[in-house]
């Protein structure tokens, strides 16, 4: 029977059945148990709003991870310069937005900052401040990435010619993307479900949407389980994505 | 080669690793050795020598002509040496071909197709065609050594350093390596090496530089520096390591 201990995608196969089952026959007799009705016919005519929420989950999403990308890396690069001003700010910045309450941001960021800017985008306003609050955690992940290449790495980049700039195109950056590579797929992920705070400034997005469902219905697990489901269905594909990438990035060091 | 140290004094913290070296080798050097005690301070001098570190004090000077001390003139200096360490020298994640074609194309200016052609010509004579498109993790360590002196090689340095090359390495691997290094010596390359590799330094070396407690107890020829040193502190270290070997 070693087969079945084995990674051939036969024994995985089975087993990803026996357990999706297990945990089925569980839940089925836990909802049993609390004696749960039902009422799935009252949340079916919400569908277009349910998926419109979700797109605008997944807009919000992809638009914020790009620029916490972009935020995280600006700001462990000026965590690490040597001008004190440009130093000062980015650790500044990062404490900041890892040490206050995403909501607190978004309030703020909202209703005073770009009201005082004048901007009345809710969708864009949103999506930049939560890009701002993740981007902070990001440029942890990747400070320590950066850190985690050694001094002899270093030392072999300035013996082969590389200026600063090459040595952190051509040896630093390399390395230090894998090493970031599973703790930024974790923030990403974070991310997304971080995303339904958005409601609070007026955003209908999907958890935003099922209230209104629930509200509407008298109902609760009808709207909830669904809305698991849809973030599952971007966030484990997300984790799929990044172990291939991890896997095609892999070397030994 | 004429290699001048004058008055060369580097401090990591509080602690002196050179403190005052002073030498000069005889006009015509070509394999110059750094031997001495551990701690000695032999490191520092090689990476001052090859511009990858800047003397607080003093200055060197390579055929009368003195080294800079800015970073730019530093790393145009540096882009004309090449260098060796103990271990380590390879970057992870290219492999052996591209470990030595990558430096050829971004640092000095050649064509991918000529880089590459480059490195293979290196590669093969080092006797590691084969591996050409392994990862260093997928080399023995002889063989890593072996690809890091390839591109050092590689843009043909006017001086080549080499620090403690083989101290990470096996017998076996450890002979292939200096196989390897006493050729090039052989052939009229320039070089510095940092070792405790007494017995081969005595074969490939014709000037000694001897450390201790970063200051240069004695610099002459090798001949004169194996046969009767002056100094008692190098006598001594070389009476204890040819003890056992
Ligand atoms: N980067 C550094 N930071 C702090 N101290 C250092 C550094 N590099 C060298 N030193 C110190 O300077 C002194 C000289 O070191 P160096 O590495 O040049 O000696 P060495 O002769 O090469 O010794 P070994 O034979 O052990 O390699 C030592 O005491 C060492 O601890
Ligand atoms: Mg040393």
């Amino acid at each position: 029977m070693t087969w079945l201990n084995s990674r051939s995608p036969l024994a995985l196969g089975i087993w990803s059945i026996v357990l999706i089952a297990g945990v089925s026959a569980a839940l089925y007799a836990t909802f049993a148990a609390v004696q749960y009705r039902w009422n799935w016919s009252g949340v079916w005519p919400y569908r277009y709003q349910f998926i419109s929420g979700w797109l605008t989950t997944l807009g919000i999403s992809l638009g914020a991870m790009l620029f916490s990308v972009i935020v995280g890396f600006l700001l462990m690069a000026g965590g690490r310069s040597s001008w004190t001003p440009v130093r000062l700010f980015a650790t500044g910045m990062t404490a900041f937005l890892r040490g206050t309450p995403l909501l607190v941001q978004l309030l703020i960021g909202y209703y005073v900052i770009a009201n005082a800017l004048r901007i009345n985008e809710p969708l864009l306003v949103g999506t930049l401040l939560l890009g701002f609050f993740e981007g902070a955690y990001l440029a942890e992940i990747f400070r320590g990435a950066v850190e985690s290449i050694g001094a002899s790495q270093r030392e072999s980049a300035r013996a082969v010619g590389f200026s600063v700039p090459q040595t952190y195109r051509y040896v630093i950056i390399p390395q230090a993307f894998r090493r970031a590579l599973p703790g930024t797929t974790g923030q990403l992920v974070s991310l997304i479900k971080d995303s339904s705070l958005l409601s609070v400034i007026g955003i209908e997005e999907l958890v935003q949407k099922v209230r209104i469902l629930n509200a509407g219905n008298y109902t609760a697990l009808e709207g909830y389980i669904p809305l698991a489901i849809a973030y599952l269905a971007v966030t484990l594909p997300l984790t799929w994505w990044a172990r291939t990438l991890e896997r095609r990035f892999a070397y030994e060091t | 080669m004429k290699l001048e140290g004058i008055n060369l004094t580097k401090t990591f913290g509080s602690h002196h690793a050179l403190s005052g070296a002073e030498f000069c080798t005889s006009d015509d050097a070509r394999v110059i050795a750094l031997l001495g005690p551990s701690g000695g301070g032999k490191s520092t001098l090689l990476r001052v020598l090859g511009c990858l570190l800047v003397p607080e004090i003093g200055s060197v000077s390579m055929d009368g002509e003195v080294l800079p001390h800015d970073e730019v003139g530093a790393l145009a200096e540096r882009r004309k040496n090449g260098f060796v360490f103990q271990g380590y020298n390879l970057f992870p994640h290219l492999t052996a071909l591209e470990n030595i074609a990558l430096p050829l194309r971004s640092v000095h200016g050649m064509t991918a197709p000529d880089a590459c052609a480059r490195a293979q010509e290196l590669l093969e004579r080092l006797g590691l065609s084969s591996h050409a498109n392994k990862r260093p993790s997928q080399l023995s360590g002889g063989q890593q050594q072996r690809a890091a002196i390839a591109r050092a090689l590689a843009p043909k340095p006017r001086l080549l350093l080499l620090d403690e090359p083989t101290s990470a390495l096996d017998p076996v691997m450890t002979g292939e390596v200096l196989d390897v290094i006493r050729e090039l010596a052989e052939s009229g390359q320039n070089i510095v090496l940092a070792t405790h590799e007494i017995s081969f330094a005595r074969q490939v070396a014709d000037w000694v530089v001897f450390l201790a407690e970063g200051k240069v107890v004695e610099s002459s020829a090798a001949t004169d520096f194996f046969t009767q040193p002056k100094n008692p502190l190098a006598k001594r270290y070389l009476e204890g390591l040819s003890k056992y070997r």
